[in-house]
């Protein structure tokens, strides 16, 4: 299990080296000088760039302020945002909860939803409810969910008025030491409607964040679960005269789910990049929208610390779905 | 001459039992049918489209489609913010989106399969360095690398559409590694071998089309991935740029008039939707219909 552990860790390990090397040549290979970018149309003072190239160390050869980006990093300092002037690192993690809340109820909606509608589609094949179901996770997998959180704010916002446009919660409503994770800090408050205003604004963009991975989750426990049901151990089972309840249920659910959460764990980077598109549709303030922000206010080092963490964070959740996929498989973890 | 003739019936007789099981899936055949339609909007998009897709109309701003109350019978979809009819912008985005998907695809099938192949077939140090680089590629969420290659190129739809194939270029390179490394030691490649073909001819003529089976499902699916995307950056402002008429530079006009114009919003869309579905269907019949293992089943 060591070796196993080990080994997973020494793969990563140029994995992070090549995003460092993309995350710190991102502002070099911006065309021109990176100082007059980042002072962008307003102009410089010839000794004020001067002053800044050395201050941001621009002037030394390029491994050097390579060696020193990653040592930086290494101690957590991922450089100073352009527009506001605080560490990136605080920034990110400012709003992380944000996305981190949005992403977990997405990805809570995808499961519960997904596992059950390809499992029963596998049981029923060829019936109704396969067709249906299929066809509509083709269609929420083919789905442009930018397009998809705008008409659902013209249905439930604008036409019935159910849910708020955007946010996370009414303005009445303040945290100031909060967790930043806005269901759990609206329930400790005790705030009276607090809570119900917090799930009002969730809902929609958990909706739309949640729909390709729902899709693919389906789909893919439909073709796991036919796999499965065509081994001879389910034939065994039925065979041996045990309910259809427990073939299912016990016997083949607990083989096919495996493949299902390689599938659920390599929707994070999904995830991430749907982040992005729902947060700005709904005014979501995570990091998908900050980085939307970022790119538009040509915050450089805000833009490559955050590429930097969305990809480390990424990694990290790959790696643990992999770690967890040997806990759940011996097979791969003797191998 | 009997040579080219058994070679061209027993090409005939591999596609009619391709077709043989591509038609079998219904949904595919639809999904074909609707994108040979988009590709016939798409070429005959001057003469289908009844205005022009960039001219406004001063007196007719956010005119609703012809059924509703206000519509009119010029302008069958309305009109955007600005007077255009969107009938005429949907039917000249056709273009872009096919145009998207074609380079994209190309660009990243070529770069893929040059890349897969010379790592498959040298394996070694040259194997494991592109691999990595591939890693690295597909560590970042697609969309996040994409927006950023675009903020360094320059926002634009011939930028978005490099930045696309880079990541998704990836894939095609981890496929094409897999198949020539399955098929490499096979005999008739080792026959070639002796006989004495070169590595050129041995990778391209030999081993390549062997592969092609899981290239060309990943092909189509790429080509979706490509138009959703390319709407993706459009609708962030960082695709085609406006007054192009690409759906999700249509969207990202339409956003702040969502709640009076539900049209402008509507539409562009649809249009995104039925073009991806449509290839997602060809692209699952195609899955299995090459699928030797689906197929035995």
């Amino acid at each position: 299990m060591i070796r196993f552990l080990l080994g997973r860790f020494a793969y990563l390990v140029p994995t992070f080296i090549g995003i460092t090397i993309v995350a710190f040549g991102f502002v070099r290979l911006l065309p021109g000088d990176p100082v007059l970018l980042m002072a962008g149309e307003r102009g410089i003072s010839p000794e004020r760039h001067a002053q800044l190239t050395e201050q941001l160390g621009y002037d030394r050869p390029i491994w050097v302020q390579y060696f020193e980006f990653v040592g930086n990093l290494f101690q957590g300092d991922f450089g100073n945002s352009l527009s506001t002037k605080k560490p990136v690192l605080d920034e990110f993690l400012t709003l992380f909860p944000a996305t981190i809340e949005l992403g977990l109820i997405a990805i809570l909606i995808a499961t519960l939803v997904g596992i059950p509608l390809g499992v029963f589609a596998a049981i029923k094949r060829g019936s109704v409810f396969d067709q249906v179901s299929m066809g509509a996770a083709l269609v929420g997998y083919s789905m442009p969910i930018f397009w998809w959180g705008l008409l659902l704010i013209i249905f439930f916002s604008g036409i019935l008025g159910w849910t708020p446009v955007s946010g996370r919660i009414d303005l009445l409503y303040f945290f100031p030491n909060g967790t930043g994770f806005m269901l759990w800090d609206s329930l400790a408050s005790g705030q009276s409607g607090a809570f119900t205003s917090a799930v009002r604004h969730l809902i929609l963009p958990s909706i739309v964040l949640a729909t390709i991975p729902m899709a693919v989750i389906a789909r893919q426990s439909r073709s796991a679960m036919l796999e499965v049901l065509s081994e001879d151990y389910v034939r065994t089972a039925r065979a041996k005269g045990m309910s259809p309840f427990r073939v299912v249920g016990i016997h083949a659910l607990r083989n096919a789910l495996i493949p299902v959460i390689t599938t659920i764990g390599l929707q994070i980077g999904v995830l991430m990049a749907g982040a992005i598109l729902t947060e700005t549709i709904f005014s979501w303030p995570g990091i998908g929208k900050w980085m939307i922000d970022s790119i538009s206010r040509r915050d450089y080092p805000s833009v490559q610390g955050g590429l930097l963490l969305m990809a480390g964070v990424v990694m990290i959740v790959n790696l643990i779905v992999d770690l967890l996929y040997g806990v759940i498989n011996p097979r791969i973890r003797h191998k | 001459m009997t040579e080219t003739t058994q070679q061209t019936s027993e090409t005939r007789r591999m596609l009619s039992e391709f077709w043989f099981y591509f038609s079998e899936n219904r949904g595919a055949v639809i999904g074909l049918c609707v994108f040979m339609a988009l590709v016939v909007i798409a070429i005959f998009a001057p003469l289908l489209a009844p205005h022009s897709p960039t001219v406004q109309n001063r007196d007719a701003f956010l005119v609703p489609p012809v059924w509703q109350e206000g519509g009119m019978s010029s302008f069958l979809l309305g009109t955007d913010a600005v007077g255009r009819d969107i009938l005429s912008r949907l039917i000249f985005g056709a273009r872009q989106s096919l145009v998207i998907g074609i380079v994209v695809v190309t660009i990243a099938l070529f770069g893929g399969i040059i890349l897969g192949l010379i790592a498959g077939f040298f394996g070694g140090w040259v194997d494991t360095v592109i691999m990595r680089v591939m890693d690295v590629i597909l560590a970042f969420p697609s969309l996040l690398l994409a927006l950023v290659m675009v903020a360094i190129l320059g926002p634009g739809l011939m930028n978005a559409m490099i930045a696309i194939a880079i990541v998704l270029q990836p894939h095609f390179a981890r496929l094409t590694r897999a198949a020539v490394m399955t098929e490499r030691n096979k005999e008739y490649v080792m026959a070639a071998r002796v006989a004495g073909a070169g590595r050129l001819r041995l990778m391209f003529k030999t081993i390549l089309p062997n592969c092609l089976a899981p290239l060309i499902v990943q092909g189509t699916l790429s080509f979706s991935n490509a138009v959703l995307d390319a709407a993706a950056l459009g609708f962030l402002g960082m695709g085609a740029q406006p007054p192009t008429p690409e759906w999700g530079t249509m969207l990202a006009e339409a956003r702040e008039f969502i709640l009076r114009a539900w049209w402008v919003v509507t539409f562009p869309g649809l249009a995104i939707l039925v073009t991806v579905l449509a290839i997602n269907l060809v692209g699952d019949g195609l899955r299995d219909a090459l699928d030797p293992k689906l197929k035995r089943s």
